[in-house]
């Protein structure tokens, strides 16, 4: 079987030993390492995502593919940024103030990464100014907040009344999600985007920065 | 009053109480605190809340110690508070129901993973266990519950370590699913049947869900656990999934909406019914008075 197509297979198992030992082989074999990348590593977590979605598999097997993912991607960074390969764009994430939970932002994450994208995850408890000062310092087209008490949902408001505060609102796009969330909540507090699940708030950063 | 196990064997149905969070918020509570702080700095915020939902009909009232665990309570720095807060939610519950009510010690998920997923070793998570539960047996609890858990190991352990330290009080254990064109499971995963078979192995004396995706997904899961066990079941439904209104957060199913359910889950087969997140004390006294006429 074709190298490419093992390392994807092992990733969908989240054997990340495996994955490591694949990719190594597979740059010594002078394969280019977007095509590891793409055709490997992003194929198997699209894979895990679908399935994910579609209530095939939970979040455990989701973890230990993206710790596969990380064994492999490890590896290319290096590689990537000497054959000036960018990524599909710099999304900020966080858990928004008043909130420690992590493992749906985590998934996020997760997801963003497999889909190509550069992810600066500020963690959990995240104050409003900080989402804004990270991404207008890295010059970042997207925020990404998430929660899951109720009772934070005002601190995403704030993020967003903050980006517009400071007239950014062309530049940063927001999008929110997290248990107590809902499209029209979305809607009400000002978000540019509501996703649903993680693999949805790939698609919809997707669509509010215009790359497929 | 009757042991509760005795209690539940005569097949009359008990009132449990409703949201907690809310209440704490009203009551001085800063986003971003330990719900548990209250228990060292405000105890009569404690007391305030059990009272509103003893009056209200409860027959079981829990404590405020959901995040009680030390692998909790150490994102904030309170740790070594363990057994007081834990000690004091149960102490503030007994002072109010005295011997006319129970008093459910409350034992929430600790926020960590288990390896391999997570850092956390099993004999750490269930020492963490076994100091909470050790606090809410001395602050004097009937009953332990272990809720809102959606990893069947992590559940296992906390019924386990309730068990290693009192192998008489009456543990209750639910999970909160997601339907799946599947049917309901967790998020990590976990099917009712199997929730069932390892709760029930791990010891635990009453099982059911809660929190999850409003009260008519309820009355389904409550049917399912019928399907696969004899033991009492508890259910405790959110009222519904909250939406953004004018900035406020609203829960749509009203009181008037859990009593007409009533009937529901009793024909289910539930012996416990009470609320979770977005439901309060009307709530309750709605679910109190379906239960008398019943």
């Amino acid at each position: 079987m074709d190298i490419i197509k093992k390392i994807s297979d092992y990733l969908q198992k989240g054997d990340d030993e495996k994955v490591f030992e694949l990719t190594q082989q597979a740059i010594a074999q002078n394969i280019p390492p977007d095509e590891i990348l793409n055709n490997g590593l992003i194929k198997g977590m699209d894979v895990i995502g679908d399935q994910f979605r579609n209530h095939e598999i939970f979040l455990p097997e989701v973890l230990l593919a993206a710790r596969a993912m990380h064994a492999g991607m490890d590896q290319l960074n290096p590689l990537l940024s000497k054959a000036g390969i960018e990524s599909k764009g710099k999304i900020i994430i966080g858990t928004v103030q008043g909130d420690l939970h992590d493992i749906g932002k985590r998934l996020v994450c997760i997801m963003l990464k497999g889909a190509g994208f550069e992810v600066i995850d500020l963690g959990t408890d995240v104050p409003a100014e900080n989402f804004v000062e990270v991404a207008e310092k890295e010059n970042a087209p997207v925020i990404g907040m998430s929660a899951l008490l109720t009772t934070t949902m005002p601190a995403m408001k704030q993020v967003i009344n903050m980006i517009k505060e400071k007239k950014l609102q062309n530049t940063i796009k927001t999008i929110v999600g997290g248990a107590p969330l809902s499209k029209q909540s979305a809607v009400e507090i000002g978000a540019d985007a509501y996703g649903f699940d993680a693999a949805n708030a790939v698609i919809r950063v997707k669509e509010l920065i215009g790359v497929s | 009053m009757k042991p509760f196990l005795e209690r539940l064997q005569t097949k009359e149905i008990l009132v449990a109480d409703g949201a907690m969070g809310s209440f704490l918020f009203q009551r001085g509570l800063k986003s971003g605190e330990s719900p548990e702080s209250i228990n060292l700095k405000d105890p009569n915020v404690l007391v305030e809340i059990a009272t509103l939902y003893f009056n209200a009909g409860a027959d079981i009232v829990q404590t405020n110690s959901f995040g009680g665990s030390p692998l909790k309570l150490s994102h904030y720095g309170l740790e070594e508070k363990t057994e007081e807060i834990n000690q004091t939610a149960a102490q503030c519950v007994r002072q109010v129901v005295g011997d006319k009510g129970y008093v459910s010690g409350s034992c929430g998920p600790t926020g960590q993973m288990l390896k391999p997923l997570g850092v956390i070793e099993t004999d750490e998570m269930r020492e963490g266990f076994q100091r909470q539960i050790k606090g809410l047996i001395e602050g004097g609890v009937d009953i332990i519950c272990v809720e809102t858990m959606t990893d069947l190991n992590e559940a296992k352990l906390a019924v386990q370590a309730a068990k290693s330290l009192a192998p008489d009080m009456p543990v209750m254990a639910t999970m909160t699913f997601d339907p799946t064109p599947r049917g309901f499971f967790t998020v990590m995963g976990i099917s009712i049947s199997q929730a069932v078979q390892g709760l029930t192995e791990a010891g635990a004396d009453i099982l059911g869900s809660n929190c999850g995706n409003g009260l008519e997904k309820m009355i389904q899961i409550a049917r399912e656990f019928r399907k696969f066990t004899k033991l009492p079941l508890i259910i405790q439904s959110n009222a519904g999934k909250p939406e953004m209104k004018e900035g406020k957060l609203v829960y749509p199913e009203d009181p008037s909406f859990f009593e007409k359910r009533v009937k529901d889950l009793a024909q289910a087969g539930v012996s416990i019914i009470g609320g979770c997140c977005g439901t309060t004390p009307e709530h309750i006294q709605a679910i109190r008075k379906a239960v008398d006429s019943l």
